[in-house]
C-alpha cells in the first residue's frame, strides 16, 4: 500500500485531528478511540453504508452522512453524539427489532451480540413499533453450522467475508425490502451447497445470533474476530 | 404519609419475574413499609382495587382475558410498569405469532395428546396475535430483563414509590 500524500487536518467532536485523504471519517474516529456505533461495518471488510447507524452530522451539510463511507475533507467539522443522531440512532436499532424475531432471552448470542449490546448503550428499554413477526426459516442442513434469520439483520458481513477474504462467494442476497434474505449458492440448503469451505468466517463476523455453531445453547455462542485483522494485514503486505 | 398501593399482575409469562420479585428476600420487609400490596397473585385479593399507584405487570398480552384484565388494570392504576421481556417485548410467548392461533392449538391440544385430543372451550380464548403490554395500553416504564433481577426490581419500586421515574437501561437489557 503506497502512502497517500496530503495530510487532512478536521475536528471531530471539537477535538482537532489530523489523517490520511484515503481515510473516512470513522477510521480517524476508531484510531483515536472515539465511539461511533455501527452494525454493518467492520474493520476488514469492505464498507457498505448498509446501517446508517454511524450517520454524524457534519458542519456545512444538511443531511448526515455515514462515517464509515465518507471520506475526510480539509477543514471538515464532525458531530458524533447529538440529540438528533441519538434520535434516529434508537429508531434504527428498534426498527431492527422489530423486523425479525429477536427473543434475546433464548438467543444462542445472548450476552454476546452487538444489536443487544447497542441497543442497551443507546438507553433503548423497549420497541415503540410493532412487531412484524415474519415467518422465516432456520438452516441447520449444515455439518457445523446454522443460519437463524429470525436474528438476521440484513448486515451482511457475512457475504463480505466469504466474498473478500475466504474468496468463495457462498453467501449473497436474494429479494428486496422485508423480503430480501442471506442465501447460500442459489438459494439452496446450506449443507448442499458447493462452494461451502466451512471455514466458518461468516459465522464469526455475524453481530447476532443469526449464525452459529451447531451445539450451543442459550448464551453459548461467543464470535471471535481475532482473525480479522490478520487475514487483512497479511493480505496487504502480500500485495 | 399514608402508605403507597402497590399491585403486581401475571399475564402470559412463565411467573420468573414473580420469583425476582420475591428474590428481594429481606427487602421485602422494607417494601412493605412503604406500600401495601393490595393485589398480586401472592396475595388473596381476587378483584384488582381501584386507586392504585404502582402496578408491576409480568408477561404479555396473549388471550382474551389478559386483554381485558390489562385494560381494568390500566384504568385502576396512576403507574404502569411492563416488568420483564414477555410485557416488554412479547419474548418466548410472542414465538407463537409466526405460526398463527390454529396451528399452535392444534399442537399443544391435538397433535400432542393421546387421551381426549381436541381443543378445549373453557380456557380463555387465544388472540390471534401476542402482543407486548404497550401495544395494548399505555405503559409508563419499562423494566426488561428475562428475568429483571431483584437488585433492578428493587432500585425501579423504591425510585417509583418516591416519586421518581428511574432510568434502568444501564441496569437492566433485553434478555438479561
Amino acid at each position: 500500500m503506497t502512502p497517500s500524500t496530503g495530510v487532512k487536518t478536521l475536528k471531530i467532536d471539537g477535538r482537532d485531528f489530523s489523517a490520511r485523504p484515503d481515510e473516512t471519517i470513522l477510521d480517524v474516529a476508531r484510531e483515536n478511540k472515539i465511539f461511533i456505533p455501527r452494525m454493518c461495518e467492520l474493520n476488514g471488510l469492505s464498507t457498505v453504508g448498509a446501517c446508517r447507524l454511524c450517520l454524524v452530522e457534519v458542519k456545512g451539510s444538511n443531511k448526515l452522512l455515514p462515517s464509515c463511507v465518507t471520506h475526510v475533507e480539509e477543514g471538515m467539522e464532525v458531530t458524533t453524539t447529538s440529540e438528533r443522531l441519538t434520535h434516529y440512532r434508537r429508531m434504527i436499532v428498534e426498527l431492527l427489532f422489530s423486523e425479525r424475531n429477536h427473543v434475546c432471552s433464548v438467543c444462542v448470542s445472548n450476552g454476546h451480540c452487538e444489536l443487544q449490546n447497542l441497543a442497551q448503550k443507546l438507553g433503548i428499554t423497549h420497541v415503540r413499533f410493532p412487531y412484524r413477526n415474519p415467518k422465516v426459516e432456520v438452516d441447520a442442513s449444515h455439518e457445523r453450522f446454522v443460519i437463524d434469520h429470525n436474528r438476521c439483520i440484513l448486515c451482511t458481513r457475512c457475504v463480505r467475508v466469504c466474498d473478500e477474504i475466504e474468496g468463495a462467494h457462498t453467501w449473497d442476497i436474494m429479494g428486496r425490502g422485508v423480503d430480501a434474505k442471506v442465501i447460500t449458492d442459489l438459494n439452496q440448503p446450506w449443507g448442499s451447497s458447493a462452494t461451502c469451505t466451512g471455514c466458518g468466517k461468516c459465522v464469526h463476523v455475524c453481530p447476532t445470533g443469526a449464525l452459529f455453531e451447531k451445539g450451543r445453547s442459550v448464551a453459548e455462542m461467543e464470535k471471535r474476530r481475532s482473525f480479522l485483522p490478520y487475514l487483512t494485514l497479511m493480505r496487504e503486505e502480500h500485495e | 404519609m399514608s402508605k403507597q398501593r402497590l399491585a403486581t399482575v401475571w399475564l402470559d409469562g412463565c411467573s420468573g419475574c414473580h420469583m425476582s420479585f420475591l428474590d428481594m428476600d429481606l427487602r421485602l420487609i422494607q417494601l412493605s413499609e412503604m406500600a401495601d400490596l393490595v393485589y398480586s397473585p401472592l396475595v388473596d385479593t381476587k378483584q384488582f382495587p381501584e386507586n392504585v399507584d404502582v402496578t408491576l405487570v409480568e408477561g404479555a398480552v396473549s388471550s382474551e382475558e389478559d386483554l381485558h384484565k390489562i385494560q381494568a388494570v390500566r384504568q385502576r392504576t396512576t403507574t404502569l410498569v411492563s416488568l420483564g421481556d414477555c410485557a416488554v417485548t412479547g419474548n418466548v410467548p410472542a414465538m407463537r405469532n409466526p405460526f398463527g392461533t390454529k396451528a399452535v392449538c392444534e399442537r399443544a391440544y391435538c397433535e400432542n395428546v393421546t387421551l381426549d385430543p381436541g381443543i378445549p372451550d373453557q380456557v380463555p380464548r387465544l388472540l390471534s396475535c401476542v402482543r407486548p403490554v404497550h401495544e395494548v395500553v399505555a405503559v409508563d416504564v419499562y423494566i426488561p430483563g428475562c428475568p429483571p433481577s431483584a437488585d433492578v426490581i428493587f432500585y425501579a419500586v423504591i425510585e417509583l414509590l418516591n416519586g421518581r421515574k428511574p432510568d434502568l437501561s444501564v441496569m437492566t437489557r433485553f434478555g438479561a
